[in-house]
């Protein structure tokens, strides 16, 4: 074992010294069935020195924006973590659609258009001031009015889910307005890319 | 495992025969003892107030240790059982330290019980068999000396507590014609498992659970790890039928009613869910034939009826403001429920073929229960400050009297099957937990402990 490690370090060294198109060019015939170590990073100006031979001839060219954006790239998860679609906030007891959720659902409404195939779930979350029961059915109203302001800018139903968890999951576990103010929301989950 | 067998003693048949109609006569004079093995009816009364009862508890007739604990166990439990209706004034367990313990239920110190003013003594006895114990009570009159109360059973030493509970509802029900809810089991959600939804959005999970009443023996109902809340028992104690987020082919979750039958585990989604077509917040009609529930496949939240196999829907409000949360009445001839129509929660009464539909109740309150036969009364969340607190409407004085006492938010009553007691939930300790409290406000007592713990439903027959 540490035979073989000392023997890789002694190819990549050795590679350094002779330059990566030499590197590249030969095989090296212990350092093979190994995982590259990775000590050097792989920028774009180190010349690439693993031992698994790397075609380098062709500079990259640079790709149009899509393939730039981690949204449109990313699984899922890095989605909804880096989620671009502003949530939706609501009045004590209310489903209305106020200004600033209109800005928020006018905003949604162009992410959805940029991103045609993706299907989004609205969710509809209440603060605990509500009964839990009485939440179910608030955080479902708030959801379908947000969805239905979406169909309103065109967006097509069969790209609008909704949910409603009621009080269940707050976004801030707090007991004061500041708290219960994120919580009444419509949140937007993309659940389908 | 849950075989107990209750055995009468020799001369059951011949003791029901001599039921003793309508008002005991006071005290008899002293008999001879009670003849070996005899139970006679007596009614243990007091002098004015509530008979004056001293739960002495059983006494293990071998010194192994299970025999040991489980007569523990019955004693304790026993004595919880029955202060839990406050049918008895309850002799001190101090007090009743200081007096020996009984070796067999036929040679008790009654002198001893005398001087406590006890009206009544609870004896028993615990005896180790090859296959399990066999547990025997007595209920004696103090004055008389005379049994008012006699029964043996036998069955698994695994959960002594089911003694104390068949040996309480029984009681109960010879001595005052008492529904007991001893045996009756609690339905919940729960989040203890402290596991997470894996998703878009993590999410906290939450399974169903039932327990006994006072909480004990705890039994997960779903192994979903998603969520899953509002469970309610079906009359015969059954099934629950209880609202899941179901996966949506890989497309986010709904809301669908699912029905689950305890015994063999099955499981069915009768009112057929899909994304436009969620269905919440389950209920079942007194003779376990329909459910009520809440829908959005009209686009707003409406209340449906169908029959629990999913046939037979029905809608019964037609509103754009939130209609949610109904209950059924004891005759099954009527719905409680909730609207928003006028701007806040109230609660509103409509027939059982939607017509009919006005206010009930003209404050701000959610979540109507209502109680079975005799008592005919609602229990609902009213907004009474920042939080919620437990109130109960009486149709017979048209009032509503608070139960809860302000502290925490409390909210989801669900009535016991005797209509004596209500579960709800509370914050008053910092979590959501399931507490019971009686009906006057009195004997609040904390069920759930591990994680939050929400929607109580109270199962209607013993389980």
């Amino acid at each position: 074992m540490r035979h073989r490690q000392f023997a890789v370090a002694v190819v990549v060294v050795l590679c350094a010294a002779l330059g990566a198109g030499a590197c590249a060019k030969k095989k090296p015939p212990v350092a093979r069935p190994m995982p590259p170590p990775a000590s050097t990073g792989t920028s774009a100006n180190a010349p690439p020195a693993p031992p698994t031979p790397v075609p380098d001839t062709t500079p990259i060219p640079p790709e149009p924006t899509i393939k730039n954006d981690p949204l449109a790239s990313g699984d899922l998860d890095t989605i909804n973590k880096n989620s671009p679609f502003q949530p939706v906030f609501f009045s004590l007891d209310s489903f209305e659609i106020e200004g600033p959720a209109q800005q928020a659902l006018s905003a949604n409404a162009e992410i959805l258009k940029k991103y045609p195939t993706w299907v989004i779930t609205i969710e509809g979350h209440c603060d605990e001031r509500g009964t839990a029961e009485y939440n179910l059915a608030l955080g479902e109203k708030r959801a379908l009015a947000a969805r239905t302001y979406l169909l309103s800018l065109g967006v097509p139903a069969d790209r609008l889910r909704t949910v409603s968890y009621g009080k269940e999951f707050p976004f801030d576990p707090g007991h004061e307005e500041s708290a219960w103010f994120k919580n009444r929301r419509a949140h937007f989950v993309v659940t389908s890319r | 495992m849950k075989r107990i067998i209750l055995a009468c003693l020799a001369l059951g048949a011949f003791a029901s025969l001599n039921v003793v109609q309508g008002q005991q006569p006071p005290a008899t004079p002293p008999q001879p003892p009670p003849q070996q093995q005899s139970v006679v009816e007596l009614r243990i009364t007091g002098m004015g107030g509530a008979p004056k009862l001293a739960v002495a508890g059983f006494t293990p007739l071998s010194n192994d240790a299970e025999t040991v604990a489980a007569a523990k166990t019955i004693s304790d439990v026993l004595w919880d059982d029955i202060a839990y209706e406050r049918e008895y004034y309850m002799i001190g367990k101090d007090a009743i330290a200081t007096i020996p313990k009984h070796t067999s239920v036929d040679e008790v110190p009654l002198d001893r019980y005398k001087e406590l003013n006890a009206d009544g003594v609870v004896v028993g006895t615990v005896r180790r068999t090859t296959t399990g114990i066999v547990v025997q009570v007595r209920v004696i009159e103090v004055a008389s000396g005379k049994s008012a109360f006699g029964k043996e059973y036998s069955g698994s030493v695994g959960n002594p507590r089911k003694f104390a509970h068949a040996i309480w509802d029984e009681m109960y029900k010879q001595q005052l014609q008492g529904r007991g809810v001893a045996r009756t089991k609690l339905t919940f959600s729960s989040d203890r498992d402290a596991e997470r939804l894996k998703g878009p959005v993590n999410r906290d999970v939450q399974e169903i659970y039932y327990a006994d009443y006072d909480g004990a023996n705890p039994q997960k109902v779903t192994n979903t790890r998603t969520l899953n809340i509002t469970p309610t028992w079906s009359p015969d104690s059954q099934t629950i039928a209880y609202t899941s987020y179901r996966p949506s082919g890989g497309m986010g979750t709904f809301q669908d009613i699912v029905l689950s039958f305890i015994n063999s585990g099955q499981r069915t989604t009768p009112a057929n869910g899909d994304p436009q077509k969620q269905n919440y917040l389950p209920i079942w009609s007194p003779d376990g034939s329909k459910i009520a529930f809440t829908t959005n496949r009209d686009g707003n939240p409406e209340i449906y009826v169908m029959n629990r196999d999913g046939s037979g829907l029905r809608r019964m409000t037609n509103h754009p403001a939130i209609d949610v949360s109904p209950t059924w009445s004891p005759s099954g001839t009527q719905l409680a429920w909730v609207s928003d129509r006028t701007g806040s929660g109230r609660i509103y009464i409509m027939n059982a073929d939607g017509t009919g539909q006005r206010v009930l109740i003209s404050e701000e309150a959610y979540r109507p229960t209502w109680s079975s036969e005799p008592y005919n009364e609602i229990a609902y969340a009213a907004k009474t400050g920042p939080g919620f607190d437990i109130k109960v409407f009486s149709f017979a004085t048209g009032d509503s009297r608070r139960i809860t006492d302000g502290i925490g938010s409390n909210e989801s009553p669900a009535f016991a099957p005797n209509g004596r007691h209500i579960a709800f939930t509370s914050t008053r300790n910092g979590k959501v937990q399931v507490y019971t409290i009686a009906k006057d406000g009195n004997d609040l007592r904390q069920i759930t402990r591990e994680g939050n713990n929400k929607y109580p439903n109270w199962s209607m027959e013993p389980k």
